[in-house]
């Protein structure tokens, strides 16, 4: 009788205690985010993106991306700074981005040949970056606060979260599903639904690499239904917390490229 | 302590019974249900954070959901080499044909015929940073075969050869050939008086053409308050404006259009450290906007005054001016203004000798559609002394308008992954009547080759005008670039 009490009394227990640990959904999506992003104060990576059409014709870009976040806050302000290296039609050109959380991202593009330092106007950040399956928006980062969240379902692994746009005009999906590795928060793998809860897009983490203690995703791929193909990004030389200077983030390192923080 | 066990089973089957296939784990991230197979003790349900020393210990083992095989196969589909060029240069080939579809008597049918390559080297060493770039060519309209490095004529175009320094933290300094390009205009220049090159932008060579190279000095001082550049050029480099040879253009004293048969022969200064430029900007960041101030003495860039004896040279010039730049409603909003002071017409009344003017421009530039662009900006040029210029016009020369206007739009689209760019820009005059519109499309068949074909058409209702002049150079052409 005593040890059926007990039985029943560490039954509820790891229950309660697995509710205990069931976390708050925007905790989830705001660590997801965060993990995703957001890791160190600062980081550098070299990206390869291969992109196949349909047709899996391949074309390639080869690229160095520096990021800071302003004052060390997750899911805050960050700068980015995109050196191309391949194709060769691109080679040095540079794309500088401030990201606002909350306002349109500042962006510019300096074109090497002309000298010529470029605004861009804000675009729709859902739109392909670089002629890639990623867009914009995949590469530096979703705002939480742009869905609403629904945690679905909790399995060993994964928190599965449901997200709904609060502005369904602003996206051409009507919800997204994420599987966030509970562990390291690190996105596993997001779908994409149309209005008929048919997935046409997906995002897939294919490697993971802790690096200087990061959980970080080292190989991804984008797939498109709607686009046809994948493109598949690979990161290299990746390093956090290099102590990049926030000038590195402005024109005098458009025009003349920050050459040590590159290599 | 079965039973337990059997309850979580059932709960756990239970709830996965309904659920979707949870995406099995990549390459370094570890599982908790793997973690809690292998030791089969308690705690497996609360089990909630494995740490990060576990993930790595995972490592590879992709469960078999994940294409593991199907990847292995893509990769044997391999991407073809892209070729390297040897010694670390970089740049492209290139032909180019182009036709005037009007017909000229004062120039060839052909607009362009040319093969290029351009060759690009950098070299970096601890405290400095060189970098060349060349551009051999042969072109079939050309007449002129020796090299000229000033007007880039010949078979060879020096477009680069500078080297890069920074002494200080807070200074940049670059020395010798380089691109320079500054202000927020849009195919407008108002404080940029580094030299263009009109010829190779009517002509349709590629956009990068349209800047000239300067040999100057550019000295870059970095601070918070504002960061202030100072650009020195010993000698004045001029425009490679239009002189007849291959565009033909509205010669006043014959009263018509002329070309071959009038070329263009103006004295350009060219005395080392005294016929020589200066300019500078200061720049900062005003809320979001770029704010900066320029200021130039030197000369005009294209021949705007004539001597008693007619001869075309080039007047003493000073420009100040402003620029504002940001962000406003989802687009870039750009404004710029110059005074240029005419320094040997002072008074503006000397016919022979362009007027002082005050030139400003407004620009709105936003996404209007998935990847569609559209700029529009507005561009005035108002006459310094125009009662002083029209009593100094000899008797029955007509006068031209006080204030000059245009109107230029672009629109930009991107189309099959970005593959395809089409664009076309217009320039357009109310007042003068006459407008250039220029488009494009060209469309990367790999990420190597390159193929275009466009257009620059001009139009006017007289041929006097800025862009109506060059009515007869109406030109489409074609072109195939190969990257490397």
């Amino acid at each position: 009788m005593l040890s059926k009490t007990l039985k029943l009394a560490a039954a509820v227990t790891a229950l309660s205690i697995s509710t205990a640990f069931a976390q708050d959904v925007q905790e989830i999506v705001d660590k997801a985010s965060a993990a995703a992003y957001y890791q160190g104060e600062d980081g550098r990576a070299k990206v390869h993106m291969s992109i196949k059409d349909s047709q899996e014709r391949e074309r390639t870009r080869d690229f160095v991306i520096l990021r800071k976040d302003i004052g060390d806050v997750d899911n805050g302000e960050q700068r980015f700074y995109v050196f191309f290296e391949r194709p060769a039609d691109v080679n040095k050109t540079a794309f500088l981005v401030w990201k606002q959380p909350h306002a349109d991202d500042d962006r510019w593009l300096y074109l090497p040949a002309l000298d010529l330092v470029k605004r861009i106007a804000p675009s729709d950040e859902r739109t392909s970056f670089v002629g890639s399956h990623f867009f914009y928006e995949d590469v530096s980062g979703r705002n939480p606060d742009e869905d609403n969240h629904v945690l679905e379902e909790e399995t060993d692994d994964y928190y599965v979260v449901r997200s709904t746009p609060k502005d369904a005009s602003d996206v051409e999906f009507s919800s997204y599903k994420n599987w966030i590795h509970k562990a390291s928060f690190i996105p596993v793998k997001t779908e994409y639904y149309d209005e008929n809860g048919e997935a046409y897009r997906t995002y897939t983490a294919l490697g993971v690499e802790t690096i200087d203690g990061h959980p970080t995703v080292v190989k991804s791929s984008m797939a498109d239904e709607r686009i046809g193909g994948v493109t598949e990004m690979t990161y290299s030389e990746v390093a956090y917390d290099t102590g990049l200077p926030e000038d590195i983030f402005t024109e005098r390192y458009l025009r003349n490229p920050p050459r040590r923080e590159l290599r | 302590m079965k039973s337990q066990a059997t309850l979580l089973a059932v709960l756990m089957s239970l709830a996965s019974a309904h659920a979707q296939e949870p995406p099995p784990l990549p390459a370094g991230l570890g599982s908790s249900s793997a973690e809690t197979q292998d030791d089969k003790d308690e705690e497996q349900s609360g089990a909630p954070a494995l740490p990060s020393g576990l993930g790595e210990s995972q490592a590879p083992a992709l469960p078999a959901g994940l294409s593991g095989e199907e990847q292995s196969e893509t990769q044997l589909a391999e991407p073809d080499e892209p070729f390297e060029a040897p010694f670390g240069l970089t740049g492209f080939i290139e032909a180019r044909a182009g036709v005037r579809i009007v017909s000229d008597p004062y120039e060839k049918q052909l607009s362009i015929g040319e093969v290029r390559a351009q060759l690009g080297r950098d070299i970096e060493t601890r405290h400095a940073t060189f970098h060349v770039v060349g551009d051999l060519y042969y072109d079939q309209v050309e007449d002129v075969s020796d090299v000229n490095l000033e007007t880039g004529r010949g078979f060879f175009d020096l477009r680069e050869a500078n080297v890069l320094v920074r002494p200080l933290d807070f200074l940049d300094i670059k020395a010798g050939r380089q691109i320079l390009t500054w202000g927020v205009g849009d195919l407008v220049f108002i404080n940029d008086l580094f030299p263009k090159d009109y010829r190779s932008f009517f002509i349709g060579r590629d956009d990068e053409y349209l800047k000239a190279p300067s040999d100057a000095v550019r000295a870059s001082v970095f601070n918070d308050i504002a960061n202030v550049e100072f650009v020195y050029t010993p000698r004045f480099d001029a425009d490679r404006s239009i002189t007849g040879e291959r565009l033909s253009y509205y010669n006043p004293a014959l009263g018509r259009i002329a070309g071959r048969d009038a070329v263009i022969n103006a004295m350009t200064p060219d005395d080392w450290f005294s016929d020589d430029e200066f300019a500078a900007r200061a720049y900062r960041n005003i809320a979001g906007f770029e704010a900066a101030l320029y200021g130039y003495m030197g000369y005009w860039k294209t021949p705007e005054g004539q001597t008693p004896l007619g001869t075309p040279f080039h007047p003493k010039l000073s420009v100040f001016g402003g620029s504002l730049r940001g962000p406003v409603k989802g687009g870039i909003l750009t404004a710029e203004f110059g005074r240029y002071f005419s320094g040997d017409d002072k008074d503006g009344d000397n016919p022979f000798i362009r007027n002082g003017e005050t030139r400003f421009l407004v620009g709105y530039e936003k996404e209007i559609a998935n990847e569609l662009t559209a700029a529009i900006q507005y561009n005035g040029e108002v006459i310094s002394d125009y009662a002083a210029l029209k009593s100094s016009l000899p008797p029955g020369a007509s006068a031209p308008d006080r204030m000059r206007h245009v109107v230029t739009l672009r629109l930009t689209k991107l189309m099959l992954n970005q593959n395809l760019t089409l664009s076309g820009f217009n320039f357009w005059s109310p007042n003068e009547k006459d407008g250039y519109f220029r488009f494009r499309a060209s469309y990367k068949l790999t990420d190597a080759w390159l193929a275009e074909a466009g257009g620059n058409i001009f139009y006017g209702a007289d041929n006097n005008t800025f862009f109506g002049q060059f009515e007869n150079n109406t030109n489409l052409f074609v072109g195939i670039r190969r990257n490397f």
